[in-house]
């Protein structure tokens, strides 16, 4: 037969352990995000155009070449960095460049930015650049929103367009 | 610090002890308690999963459902299966923590340490995985937590936080993903958890059936009280900015936000490498491993069945002797605990001094040698009250027993005192009573030598203490490092019994003194 303090003791000890248990698996809470802000996502992933232009080899670079590899053009795998530029309200929100993955930046530049903005009307712009040039952009998109207080708004860039979610 | 953490450890559970006695203490009981919530996170799980919807809304609908349309069973299911899941990481935490803080860890003993190291990120994974599966907004919040910590690993090509930037873009496979993860996880974290007790012979697995359905009607009570819900449904056009986070799988989310992601995981990685190295991190003294002496060894198999580790086999006779098993010691099992030296039955002090090398034993602590030193201990004891205690190396201090004015014999676990040695002491009159002592009840650093001492004593388990033997002058007290005053206590009370035996019965004989030659127990 358990001995009666035994009992008493158990009630005791697992009254506290479960309000433990109870309180911790859902307290206190945790702000990761002011609750008076919107948040502006900029996410793409992208393959920019290649740092240098297919060239036609001479006859004589392509007999040097060993007999399977062969070929009539010879095409860089390199890319160019993405070139992104966002505005709101004329002011600069981020202008950074993104670099190619891959070991020989042949891959896609991958992209993936939060920026917290205060909520109203607002009139964003975004620019994109994914070429050799040294100056100005290939792509262009502005959009006017009214941003409400924990908003997600999300900006994409896929199929040579900017999306907006 | 470690001696701190184990007396800190130990003051805990004396109170504990007080609540629930050392046979329902959870302390005792930790990893038996955490293969309980296991078990209880599964059942639950399998009813949850009859009920769920994979997708990216009927996932959250069938949790509904199950919450308020059939609360009486499937909500209490899914209430017990999150406060199971939130109590088996409190166990596995205290766990951990006191293994390391009693030094279970090493020398042979790294192989439980070593494997549970692994099952952290299972159960914390499975966790995790857990929760993404509702798409509520913690889950939202946890996925994409989740997904941008992994891209700061550089293994994806495209960053798969992408996954989660709109609703219109959100695709089901990742909920297929999850739904797998979240039954594979668990079920390897099995796998683990049977290889981590692979070297326990008996392992605890099963808590004591009281323990069991206290910490049962807890949890049930609990998902009564405050039954497990959802929150909001996720919406990714909306940032989940106040989570309420379950601590107990979350608490490294909010460092996510301030410490850059991939130094978190440098940060996971290292400690789990360091713990993984724990127990051959300084002092990694190895004291030497039990030996067999086959011409002693006659096949009783006493000592592979008493040791606490498996490290025995027995194995075909090897040196033509008429016996048919020997014992085989598998030195990488090993502690060194000598508990089957205490087991096996050619470890009697009444054979000659000459003879006395028993079947198995410690070479650095020879029966030979407890023998000596019992009767050295005894030599200079006096009075009618003479005692000589037994104890452990893993918890008094001799030294303090000693100035008691009592006969203090150590040894690495009291299991390790062949019981004829009682028989030996109290018959050769060389004490009037015998006082055993070691870590607490419930709770012996070598698992199992107090329950087989006392089995022995009590005469129900082989070898047994001789019937003809006075069991009023055998006593104990199991004390470990921090019941010093009660020890003490109880030592005087022992003595002052041991007084009012010889005044009350001064005229009777002793009993008879077994012969030189006189074997405790003949063999099987
Ligand atoms: C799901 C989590 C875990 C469960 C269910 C579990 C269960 C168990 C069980 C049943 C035992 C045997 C106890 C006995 O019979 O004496 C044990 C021993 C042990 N566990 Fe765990 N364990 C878990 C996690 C861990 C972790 C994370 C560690 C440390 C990294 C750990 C370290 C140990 C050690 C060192 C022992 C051996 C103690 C000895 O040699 O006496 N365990 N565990
Ligand atoms: S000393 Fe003996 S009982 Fe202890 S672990 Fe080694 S073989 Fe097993
Ligand atoms: S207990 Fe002793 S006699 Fe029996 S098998 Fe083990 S070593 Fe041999």
């Amino acid at each position: 037969m358990p001995e009666l303090r035994y009992i008493v003791g158990q009630v005791i000890a697992f009254t506290l352990f479960a309000i433990g248990l109870g309180y911790f698996s859902n307290s206190p809470t945790y702000t990761h995000h002011d609750p008076e802000m919107a948040l502006i996502k900029l996410s793409f992933s992208h393959a920019s155009q290649h740092k240098e232009e297919c060239r036609r080899l001479s006859p004589e670079e392509i007999a040097a070449l060993a007999p399977n590899m062969r070929r009539p053009m010879d095409c860089p795998r390199e890319r160019v960095p993405v070139l992104v530029e966002m505005t709101m309200d004329g002011n600069t929100l981020l202008r950074k460049s993104y670099a190619p993955t891959g070991l020989a930046h042949d891959g896609a530049a991958s992209a993936y930015e939060k920026i917290p903005v205060t909520p109203g009307q607002h009139k964003l712009t975004v620019r994109l650049r994914d070429s050799n040039r040294d100056e100005g952009f290939d792509y262009e998109d502005g959009i006017n929103i009214n941003l409400v207080p924990l908003q997600q708004f999300v900006i994409d860039f896929r199929n040579s367009s900017f999306q907006f979610y | 610090m470690k001696k701190l953490l184990r007396a800190g450890f130990e003051h805990i559970e004396d109170g504990f002890d007080v609540l629930f006695g050392p046979k329902w203490n959870p302390f005792y009981q930790l990893g038996a308690l955490g293969w309980f919530y296991y078990w209880i996170v599964i059942i639950s799980g399998i009813y949850l999963y009859i009920f769920f919807d994979t997708g990216i809304t009927e996932a959250y609908q069938s949790l509904d459902y199950l919450t308020y349309e059939q609360w009486y069973a499937g909500g209490i299911m899914r209430s017990l299966h999150r406060y199971a899941s939130d109590a088996l990481v409190i166990m596995m935490m205290i766990h951990l923590l006191r293994e390391f803080a009693m030094d279970r860890f090493r020398s042979s003993r790294w192989f439980a340490w070593f494997t549970g190291v692994p099952m952290l990120w299972f159960v914390f994974s499975a966790g995790i995985t857990g929760y993404w599966m509702v798409w509520d907004t913690l889950a939202q919040y946890i996925a994409i937590a989740t997904t941008e910590w992994l891209d700061t690993l550089p293994l994806f090509g495209e960053a798969i936080a992408r996954n989660f930037l709109s609703d219109t873009t959100l695709s089901g496979r990742f909920f297929t993903l999850m739904v797998f993860l979240h039954i594979a996880l668990p079920l390897f974290l099995l796998f683990i958890m049977w290889i981590h007790i692979q070297r326990h012979a008996s392992p605890r697995v099963n808590p004591p059936l009281e323990l069991a359905a206290g910490t049962f009607i807890m949890l049930l009570v609990l998902s009564i009280a405050k039954p497990a819900l959802s929150n909001a449904p996720a919406d990714l056009a909306t940032v989940p900015a106040v989570v309420g986070l379950d601590w107990f799988y979350m608490s490294i989310y909010p460092l996510l936000d301030y410490v850059p992601g991939l130094t978190v995981w440098i940060l996971l990685v290292t400690a789990t490498a360091l713990l993984l190295l724990v127990p051959w991190l300084p002092p990694g003294q190895r004291n030497p491993v039990a030996v067999v002496n086959l011409d002693n060894c006659n096949g009783c198999s006493r000592c592979a069945t008493d040791c606490p580790f498996s490290a025995i086999t027995m194995e075909p006779r090897s040196d033509g002797s008429a016996y048919e098993h020997e014992a085989v010691v598998d030195a990488s099992h090993c502690t060194s605990c000598g508990i089957c030296a205490g087991a096996c039955p050619t470890a009697t002090p009444f054979r000659r001094r000459s003879d006395l090398s028993p079947g198995i034993e410690l070479p650095d602590q020879p029966i030979k040698e407890l023998r000596e030193k019992t009767i050295t201990a005894s030599a200079r004891l006096i009075g009618n009250d003479r005692v000589i205690v037994y104890g452990c190396q893993n918890s008094l201090n001799p030294e303090e027993m000693a100035g008691t004015g009592a006969g203090v014999v150590t040894m690495p676990c009291i299991g390790m005192l062949p019981p004829s040695f009682i028989d030996f002491v109290l018959s050769k009159k060389l004490a009037d009573g015998v006082f055993l002592t070691g870590c607490r009840a419930g709770d012996c650093y070598f698992r199992l030598g107090i329950k087989w001492t006392d089995a022995r004593i009590a005469g129900e388990r082989d070898p047994r203490l001789r019937q003809r033997v006075g069991r009023e002058r055998i006593g104990n007290f199991w004390a470990g490092l921090t019941r010093r005053k009660d020890f003490f206590r109880e030592l005087a009370a022992f003595r002052m019994r041991l007084k009012n035996l010889a005044s009350s019965q001064p005229e009777k004989q002793p009993p008879p003194a077994a012969s030189e030659n006189d074997r405790e127990i003949t063999h099987a």
